[in-house]
């Protein structure tokens, strides 16, 4: 048993989950207990989209164990067929169903449904939420690719590259992808297929047509690459292109396996400027710790030390997969990695190494708000926030500066709040009255101490006097709407000649005006 | 049951478990902590739902069961008497630990009750651990609190005093307890204790002068425990709109044979306010037509108040589990309008997309998707983060529903 206060990813089968939502014409037949539904508001709340994910749950209940829970996953299957007219249905377990063993694959099979079926056999006790994406994106190509020709490439004309990893709930996937579609376009290379993100099962059978794969996120693509340079000699990318020196590394690698000049992409970014220009100088040397995935972990190690001049004092990752590299990645930094999915390991490492500024995950923000250190977030977890209406990539030349926007934000108020610590009398930028939206060392309920001691003073004399009770009554009220509330009934006693506000006479003003 | 249909059409449902409930369970109760023995998926769940906050310590966490663990239930306890032991030494200020069952723990036959009496004496005197279901295959969202209450029910002190008290039970939002608490003290009921306690959870006394009355209608479990303790029941609609409160707090006074007049005079001045500010939203809500997917129970007390206050025309009203006894009462008032038991979603979701109904009231995995296709929302597990009960908060009860019929009317994009 393992104590987790969070979980830097989820069950291996929302990776399932995350793969049969980013396709189309695929369907997810999912056993698993009433509950696990919501997994569906990842995608409709956090990745806010506008289509429920294409999974029937068997929602089986502790009712249902006594009686044949075969054959509701059996129902389940041949319904959402019957409804949904899939071209691909995929079939799997979660962790409760996985206990149960009724064998969804066999169960699928026995049921002699017209559509091809890809049982996945998903280790919910042992494996994760990305290891389950990467296994499930495999099982797809494999199923949908084994008995296809290999075609006979005749190293004539034009180039074409499958992009490969994007999935639905990935940090800034959608923006990643139009950067390297214009990275590709500017080359001259043809885009055959883009898989998982908006593929169809006919997209994935023309796989193999493609001269080789641009791998962008390891985690989920590099086994299904990994099969089809086996099977198909296709070559693939082994440069993520995060950041500037990154992206111009992809860039040849991308030129070179197809045989173009790799000139026509090497375009414009404001990092290299910006972090030149002496406003920056005071970034050189702040002691940065880097936690997340290990593709997004390596991609800002880099970053961070060459691009920022920053001093990488800490790095790790939950990625169990690609340990090797993020150890790699230490040692020339003179660092040992922190290979752990335990929060509370990932802030005793922190605490122990004091930094500046923590490059994380969301998980890391709850450390960095307890430290009181500045946080940016580069890796998923990530929450609502970090899917943003904006196109905010972190690939490519532009999100090279989206990176150095976001990284440099939060400095810029630490800066403010070290001040502020330096001269913690000053009558307006007291300690409480923090000039930083990011909350770093704020509390609720400073703020909203602040709040009452900050009202303004009545503006006239005539402003009737509020009784203890009344006033406690008011301190009850959250306190960003609390001014209103205080105004509100104030203007209420006024119009009314009232002269002592009791508590009737606040809520008497509620009700008067609403809300 | 007058005139009310209940409908059953089982199938797939889109509800939580019951281990939502901690999301705001861990605020109400100040000195618990709530430990998950489950699978990841548990714990994403929760973090899911509660990590968009930022939290410096959160009460509450899972233990993960491993492959090792699923190997031999010996050891099993074990790892999670270490569990237990390393939390507790890293949050001394714990005083109340919930162990909570999970779909895993549950079908693997992990023995939580007798876990948390093991882990009791050892703790003895530092922390008390308590055991209850929040499992999927058990309980559904809300249910997770009447399980919670239920296991707490037999752990307070026997009420050993001749005089009469009153236990209202259920999660309130604090302001609410406070409103609640005033009235009682002027309606001139003395004796009134709230389950779940904020403070001290363990410590509100119980026994047969014991009444109680509910203030949500999720609570089988926690009525059956009372029951048990020798308290008895106050039927009565709950205390949602300013005739369900009314109604509420008259069947109190009753039960204290307090005359009704002196309910009357003390309720008069909030009631009239509660009218007044339900008038200004009953002008956006009445005629509207109104549609409830299974969520929380509140379904039915909501479809009554929506209805007879605010003049909205319940299309269907499913609820995940119809407690036909602690709703007598709301059924009598809701009168002809078919309930549906949780019933089965693809089947239900058709049916609203042939009604199209003025709003729509559903979990946040059906919200955006019937929004994109031009139906109005009001996600439902707002009803449970909200201070809705009670005369104060009758006209904020309203205006959740007019909210995202007003906002439709704004944008123009």
């Amino acid at each position: 048993m393992e104590l987790t206060l969070w979980t830097y990813e989820g069950p291996p089968h929302i990776g399932a989950m995350r793969v049969a939502t980013a396709m189309r014409n695929v369907h997810y037949v999912l056993h698993a207990p009433q509950g696990d539904t919501y997994a569906d508001l990842l995608f409709t709340m956090i990745e806010r989209r506008d289509k429920r994910p294409p999974v029937t749950y068997t929602t089986f209940q502790a009712r249902d164990l006594g009686a044949d829970t075969a054959e509701l996953f059996k129902n389940a299957a041949r319904e959402a067929v019957e409804r949904y007219d899939p071209a691909l249905l995929l079939v799997g377990a979660s962790c409760t169903a996985e206990l149960i063993q009724d064998d969804p694959g066999g169960l699928a099979a026995a049921l002699g449904l017209d559509v091809p079926v890809v049982p996945l056999e998903l280790p919910a006790y042992s494996k994760k939420e990305n290891w389950g994406a990467a296994e499930t994106f495999y099982r797809i190509v494999r199923g949908l690719c084994a008995n296809a020709p290999r075609p006979e490439l005749s190293g004539e004309g034009r180039k074409t590259a499958n992009i490969l990893g994007a999935t639905a709930l990935g940090f800034r996937h959608r923006d990643d992808l139009k950067e390297i579609h214009s990275i590709l376009d500017a080359l001259g290379i043809g885009i055959n297929v883009v898989a998982p993100w908006e593929a169809s099962p006919a997209d994935i059978t023309r796989l193999p047509e493609a001269d080789f794969n641009i791998v962008l996120y390891p985690e989920v693509a590099r086994t299904a690459a990994d099969w089809l340079k086996r099977e198909f000699g296709q070559p693939m990318t082994s440069a993520v292109p995060i950041g500037v020196g990154a992206t111009r590394d992809f860039i040849e690698e991308v030129a070179a396996l197809a045989g173009v000049d790799p000139t026509p992409a090497l375009s414009h970014s404001n990092l290299p400027w910006y972090s030149r220009s002496v406003d920056s100088t005071y970034l050189t040397g702040k002691r940065v710790f880097v936690f997340g995935d290990a593709t997004h972990v390596i991609a800002a190690a880099r970053v961070a030390t060459e691009e920022f001049g920053f001093t990488l004092a800490g790095i790790g990752t939950y990625s169990r997969e690609l340990a090797r590299e993020v150890r790699a990645v230490a040692k020339q930094h003179g660092l040992e990695a922190l290979i752990a999915d335990d929060h509370l390991a990932v802030e005793e490492a922190i605490r122990a190494a004091s930094p500046e500024l923590v490059l994380g995950t969301q998980m890391e923000r709850h450390i960095a708000k307890r430290l009181g250190i500045a946080c940016a977030v580069i890796s998923a977890p990530v929450h609502v926030q970090d899917f943003p209406a904006r196109h905010s990539p972190q690939m490519g030349f532009e999100g090279a500066n989206v990176l150095w926007d976001s990284w440099v934000h939060p400095l810029v108020m630490g800066l403010e709040e070290h001040l502020l610590t330096m001269f913690r009398d000053d009558v307006e930028f007291h300690d409480r009255a923090g000039p930083s939206h990011l909350g770093a060392e704020h509390k609720a309920s400073d703020l909203a101490q602040e709040a009452i001691a900050d009202e303004p003073e009545p503006q006239n004399d005539n402003v009737a006097l509020w009784e203890p009770e009344a006033e406690k009554e008011l301190s009850k009220i959250p306190f960003f709407v609390r001014g209103k509330a205080r105004r509100n009934t104030e203007a209420f006693a006024n119009e009314r000649g009232v002269s002592r506000i009791t508590l009737d006479t606040l809520y008497e003003a509620k009700a008067h005006y609403g809300r | 049951m007058s005139g009310t249909d209940v409908l059953r059409d089982p199938g797939q449902r889109a509800v939580f478990c019951g281990l939502t409930g901690i999301v705001w369970l861990h605020r109400k109760i100040e000195d618990a902590f709530f430990l998950v023995v489950g699978s990841r998926t548990c714990a994403h769940l929760i973090q899911s739902a509660a990590g968009v906050m930022i939290f410096a310590e959160p009460r509450f966490a899972t233990a993960i069961i491993e492959e090792r663990d699923l190997a031999g239930m010996a050891d099993a306890n074990e790892e999670l008497d270490r569990v237990v032991d390393r939390l507790l030494e890293r949050r001394p200020e714990i005083k109340l630990l919930f162990l909570v069952g999970s779909c895993p723990s549950e079908v693997i036959k992990l023995d939580l009750s007798r876990a948390a009496l093991r882990l009791s004496t050892k703790h003895q005197g530092r922390a008390r651990v308590l055991n209850y279901s929040g499992s999927g295959i058990e309980t559904t969202f809300t249910q997770g609190e009447d399980a919670c209450l239920a296991s707490i029910v037999p752990e307070l002190p026997a009420d050993k005093s001749d005089a009469p008290s009153l236990i209202v039970a259920g999660a309130l939002a604090d302001v609410v307890e406070d409103q609640f608490a005033r009235l009682f003290a002027q309606i001139g009921i003395e004796k009134v204790a709230f389950v779940p306690a904020r403070a001290a959870a363990l410590e509100t006394p119980v026994g047969p002068n014991t009444r109680f009355l509910l203030a949500q209608p999720f609570l089988t479990e926690t009525a059956r425990a009372l029951e048990s303790r020798g308290a008895a029941q106050i039927a009565a609609p709950f205390p949602l709109g300013a005739e369900g409160t009314a109604a509420w707090f008259h069947a109190a006074a009753a039960a204290f044979c307090i005359k009704p007049d002196v309910v009357d005079a003390a309720i008069e001045l909030p009631r009239a306010r509660a009218v007044k500010a339900l008038a200004r939203y009953r002008a956006e809500l009445a005629g509207k037509s109104l549609w409830f997917f299974a969520d929380s129970q509140l379904e039915v007390p909501l479809a009554r108040f929506l209805s007879r206050e605010c003049g909205m025309r319940p299309a269907e009203v499913a609820t995940p589990y119809l407690n036909q006894r602690l709703l007598a009462a709301e059924l009598e008032l809701l009168g002809d309008v078919p309930v549906h038991e949780a019933p089965d979603l693809e089947r239900q979701l058709d049916r609203a997309k042939a009604a199209r109904p003025d709003i729509t009231v559903c979990g946040l995995g059906l919200a955006n998707p019937l929004e994109a296709l031009g139906l109005t929302t009001k996600w439902s597990i707002e009803l449970v983060f909200s201070p809705i009960h009670g005369f104060e908060q009758a006209g904020d009860l309203a205006e959740l529903f007019a909210r995202p019929l007003d906002r439709a009317m704004r944008l123009a994009v």
